[in-house]
Formats: structure tokens, sequence, C-alpha cells
């Protein structure tokens, strides 16, 4: 075999054995898939129905009052619920504490402009076992679940796929 | 007067800053990496027939109920006093130099505030055989995705 002909097949088996390594991250079972209905009180008693909000973009976070990353992300959401509303955006959050009293607290400080319920397992599982925070997903308006972030993520995506979904350029 | 009064109250403001500073400061990244156990190696243990050791969650116990490490009890959350007395109650019937593997999994590893709590108030209570599960990411990606035995609710 002349040495041409052993670096063009040297470099074949280089790039074939590169090409899968990008390939081993198992796709998300979530997406594009419907978003599991729930019914939850809100720290207010207010009624939350995931399905009452069908024909708005929703953006469901998964957080706690521990999770440094989540407070963070906390008065962007807010402040993007005061900017998008117009647009159909309404936000839903759920506190994994284990507990409502640090989220009472957390709320009292930081007043939030959305709704803001405890979860639980069950909660957790009907979004693929929520385990680890931050975790946020986009619903549209059909209630599909668009896109899903988990951990700490950068902000800017999260708003670039949400200002796509309520259709601003 | 005046002076004495600003100095106390000076003294009263930096007590209260260190202190909180002090707190906070336990990140999991202050555990030496000689004391971190890798996700594989601690399958493996658990596959082997060696000694088992005590398997502790010392974060959120929401999640702990979502999912755990299969054998593993809850001890938490250590960010907590109430955590940490909870950590010490489950180990009353420990040996000293038990191994001991703690975990939580909630946040990417550096802002996980349950870990490093839990492995300094081990190492004061006098645990020798302590170690930390090294999960970069979050429990679901570094553990459970990778099909690591796990008990599901």
């Amino acid at each position: 075999m002349s040495l041409r002909t052993r670096l063009i097949v040297c470099s074949v088996v280089a790039v074939l054995a590169v090409i899968p390594l990008g390939a081993t991250e198992p796709p998300d079972p979530l997406l594009h898939k419907p978003a599991a209905a729930f019914v939850r009180n809100d720290l207010q008693k207010r009624r939350i129905d995931l399905a009452k909000y069908k024909g708005q973009v929703i953006l469901l976070n998964f957080w706690a009052t521990w999770c440094a990353p989540c407070q963070i992300e906390m008065p962007r959401f807010a402040q993007w619920q005061k900017t998008y509303a117009p647009r159909g955006l309404q936000i839903l959050a759920v506190s994994m504490d284990d507990e409502p009293a640090p989220v009472l607290e957390y709320v009292k400080k930081h007043p939030l402009p959305f709704p803001v319920m405890m979860g639980d397992e069950d909660l957790g599982a009907k979004y693929g076992d929520v385990l680890g925070l931050p975790d946020t997903f986009l619903i549209n308006r059909d209630g599909i679940i668009v896109a899903h972030f988990k951990g700490e993520t950068r902000l800017e995506s999260i708003e670039a796929e949400l200002r796509k979904l309520l259709d601003i350029r | 007067m005046q002076v004495r009064k600003f100095f106390c109250l000076l003294a009263f403001f930096a007590f209260t800053v260190l202190t909180a500073h002090a707190q906070t400061a336990i990140s999991a990244t202050t555990i030496p990496t000689d004391r971190l156990v890798q996700p594989e190696e601690l399958v493996k243990l658990l596959q082997s027939t060696s000694a088992q050791p005590l398997i502790l969650q010392v974060g959120s116990r929401v999640m702990f109920g979502e999912a755990h490490i299969r054998g593993s009890q809850y001890a938490g959350p250590a960010s907590t006093p109430a955590g940490l007395k909870a950590l010490e109650s489950s180990l009353t019937a420990s040996p000293k130099d038990h191994l001991i593997v703690l975990y939580c999994g909630c946040c990417p590893w550096g802002r996980c505030p349950n870990v490093g709590p839990a492995f300094k108030h081990l190492q004061e209570l006098g645990y020798k055989n302590v170690k930390v599960l090294y999960l970069p990411n979050n429990f679901g990606d570094d553990w459970v995705s990778k099909g690591y035995p796990t008990e599901h609710k």
C-alpha cells in the first residue's frame, strides 16, 4: 500500500472514529410530545390548570430556593413575564423545596408576577423525573414541549427560543 | 461615646458579614479530590462482593423520592441545621471507620449547597472514611441516565 493510500485510509478511520462521539447523548423523550397535564394550587391558593393555558406559550420552570442558578434566573423570568405577557407568555414556576415555608419567605422578599406552585415526586415524574435544577420546559401554543433546558443554561438561549415561539423577530 | 457606639456597630457588622460568608463558603469544591468517588467506581463497588458502603443522599427529599441510588438512604438537606442533625442521626449505628459515601446531585457540582457542609460535618464528628460521589451536572444526567443502579418512586 502506498504512503498516500495509507494516509487516506488513516484519515477515513480517524473521521469515522470521531463521528459517533457526537452521537452518544440519548434523545430527550419529552421533546415534541404533549406536556403532561397537571392541576395544582399555587402559593396563593389559586387553582392552576395547565390545560387552561392552551393557546399561550408556557415557560414551565422547576426550581428551588436553595438552588443558586435558579436564584439568577428568577429575576429574568419576572422581567420576561412582564415584557412578553402581551404576546401570550405565561410562566409557571414549580418549587422542588421540601416544604413551602422557605418558598413563601422567598416570594415575600422577591414578589413574582407568575404562579408559584409546590412540586413533588408525582409532578417531577410527569416531567421525566426532575433530578437536577434548574429544569425549564418551553411549551408551545398547542401544548407541545418544544424545548427543554436542563441545569445552568445561558438565559439568552432560553429567551431566543421563547421569542421564536412568541413570533417576535 | 459616639465613637464607641460607631466601633461597636462596625464590629457587629463585620461579625455578621464574616459569619454569613463562612456559612455560605462550604462549597463542594472544598472537598479534597482524593475524597471524591466517580460514578463508575461506585457502581463497581456496589457490584462487588466487598463490604458495602453506607450511601447517604444529603440533598432534596423530593428528589430522593423521585429517584435515588439503589440502597441509599435519605439524610438531608445538609445545607440546613436540621438536615445536619438528620445526617448525624442516620450514622448512630455506623463505626467511625466504615466507608460512607455522600451524594446530592441537585445542581451543578460547584453550586451544590449540600455535599460540602455534609462532608465537613462528618469530618468534625470524627468519621474517617467519608467519600463524596462526584456528580458534575446533576443526579439525573450523571447517574440515572447512565443506567446505574437506581430506585424510582
